[in-house]
């Protein structure tokens, strides 16, 4: 689909790269090479301005009062929720959750979904490429309800074997967890593939799509999945929001995840009924402020255009592979065919742990270590990795950046 | 603090050439240290006489500054009594912490090499981890953890 669009060009870049302002930053008197967008991205000007004016005008309280602030407050953050409808592609607005985050979303179907279906010997399964976040939930939940998990093998290049995946079923399987993009080697999986096999065999499907919404075109339709969660800070928004979309139906047939204010009709000693979705799964004062900066995340990011920065994301992950792969002594870890713009690597004789520090000198921010990934670092037999993830404002200049200070590194080591 | 400060030639030496590597056949004591944020992971053993170090040796994997700091250390207690590696233990951990300055009496030698770490917060985990062992390898203690 990406082929299809124009990439970003290059003076576009440059324009974007002044709304954000950290990217002017020195790091031990460089310029900030920020390529750590997959365990957070920065957030431009326009979207902290909208927290500084709900802030300065509209806040108060949401669902409560009949006074001015508490029904701007609540417009606001609806209107955030259908912001996130459209984003997603999800058919109402009802179907948004609003959690504190992928995490929380993962863990709200786990404990709610998974604990009130779930029985002793049904299986839940997971790929090799999933985030702690989205295997110790399912762990608990399975070890309360004596279910058991069964895992999806990965090949060398870091793509989900389909067929081992297709022959995990059986009339026991339950529950599907599964990663859109792998935040460890960025591979893209096959998400609606996987998503219609198992509903060929009556299988619910939780995507983590914490690294794929903010590289790719989203239509939770589409893809079919039951349930699709992510992160707000990963999609320029701030920290402490993420976003559960489960179909109403599911959602509708859940027990509440936590009690509180906000999610009843009636409470008496004696019985309580509870609020419809979505109202039913956001117990207490949700993080208004955040949800509504998120919704101006949304719309700075949709204005730009998904599919535009998918595909100069490509452009960018390219450039990096080729770069990286022909210096001698680098090993890229993860070279599936359909990548998201992470690349992780190891660079021989050197610990990522030295590499990052090393480069942190000359500015340039990754991530090294196992990135909440163990079973993908034991699969390749490594205890972690070094991970450069981009994000649109990157350039290809920076790319360079990264490429000469490894090689400083690599000098320092020989 | 530039990192590279940090990574002196003796450091890039020990951590490609390191001392006592490998862990001893015959040991009294042995421990695992690990530190779950980075992932350095190492084993120590020690065959202690007379309270005193009379063999000593480790292995795993970690970062360089975790594996000279082991490689150093190593080389400084062996032969040391108890209390005297004891003692550096907590001479080390004081000078990662800011707490020894370096430029006074202590039992480190060259082990200076590493006080500035204690400007780096994120490696200061790194270097202490085989002290850390150490210390809990003497005190009978299977694993310890920098967490």
């Amino acid at each position: 689909m990406s082929n299809a669009v124009a990439a970003l060009s290059a003076q576009e870049v440059q324009a974007i790269r002044q709304d954000f302002p950290i990217l002017d930053l020195q790091v031990n008197h460089k310029p900030l090479v920020f390529l750590d967008n997959a365990a957070s991205s920065q957030m431009p000007s326009a979207v902290m301005s909208r927290w500084q004016h709900y802030h300065s005008a509209q806040h108060a309280n949401i669902h409560r009062a009949v006074h001015y602030l508490s029904e701007t407050a609540t417009a606001e953050y609806e209107a955030a929720r259908q912001k996130v409808q459209q984003f997603i592609g999800a058919a109402e607005a009802r179907e948004i959750i609003f959690t504190s985050g992928t995490t929380e979303s993962i863990n709200l179907v786990a404990h709610s979904y998974g604990r009130s279906t779930l029985q002793a010997g049904d299986e839940i399964i997971l790929t090799t490429l999933e985030h702690h976040s989205n295997i110790v939930p399912w762990q608990m939940v399975a070890e309360a309800c004596g279910a058991k998990i069964r895992v999806v093998p990965i090949n060398d290049q870091g793509e989900v074997d389909v067929d081992a995946y297709r022959c995990l079923f059986n009339a026991k399987t339950r529950i599907v967890g599964l990663t859109h993009v792998s935040n460890a080697l960025g591979t893209i999986n096959p998400v609606r593939e996987m998503v219609a096999i198992a509903h060929q065999h009556g299988a619910v499907v939780l995507v983590d799509g914490a690294q794929a919404a903010p590289h790719l075109a989203l239509n939770v339709q589409e893809l079919d999945c039951d349930f699709y969660v992510f992160s707000g800070h990963k999609l320029c928004g701030p920290t402490g929001v993420g976003v559960l979309y489960g179909r109403a139906a599911l959602l509708e047939a859940m027990p509440p995840y936590k009690g509180g204010g906000d999610m009843i009709l009636t409470v008496t000693f004696e019985r309580t009924t509870y609020a419809p979705i979505p109202a039913k799964f956001e117990a207490g004062t949700p993080a208004i402020g955040a949800v509504i900066t998120l919704g101006a995340a949304l719309d700075y990011l949709s204005n730009i255009g998904m599919n535009r920065i998918a595909a100069y994301e490509a452009q960018l992950l390219r450039c990096a592979t080729n770069r990286l792969a022909a210096m001698p002594g680098v090993r890229l870890i993860g070279t599936a065919t359909h990548k998201a713009a992470v690349l992780s690597f190891t660079v021989d004789g050197v610990h990522p742990h030295d590499l990052g520090s090393l480069l942190n000198d000359d500015g340039v921010a990754i991530r090294t270590g196992h990135h909440c990934a163990q079973p993908v670092m034991q699969r390749y037999g490594i205890a972690a990795t070094c991970r450069a993830s981009f994000a649109f404002y990157n350039t290809e200049a920076e790319i360079d950046v990264l490429a000469e200070s490894v090689a400083r590194v690599q000098l320092l080591f020989s | 603090m530039d990192s590279r400060q940090l990574y002196q030639e003796m450091i890039l030496e020990h951590n490609k050439k390191p001392r006592n590597w490998g862990l001893l056949e015959q040991s009294t004591h042995r421990s695992e240290g690990v530190n779950p944020l980075c992932g350095d992971h190492i084993f120590l053993s020690l065959r202690m006489a007379d309270d005193r170090v009379e063999a000593v040796g480790f292995s795993g994997e970690s970062c360089a500054i975790c594996k000279a700091s082991a490689s150093m250390m190593t080389s400084l207690i062996k032969g040391r009594q108890r209390h005297e590696a004891e003692q550096m233990v907590q001479e080390f951990r004081d000078m990662t912490t800011g707490k020894l300055d370096p430029a006074a009496p202590h039992h480190l030698g060259r082990l200076t090499v590493f006080a500035g770490v204690r400007d780096l917060p994120t490696r200061v985990k790194c270097a202490v981890l085989p002290w850390h062992t150490l210390h809990a390898a003497l005190a009978g203690a299977d694993v310890t953890s920098t967490e």
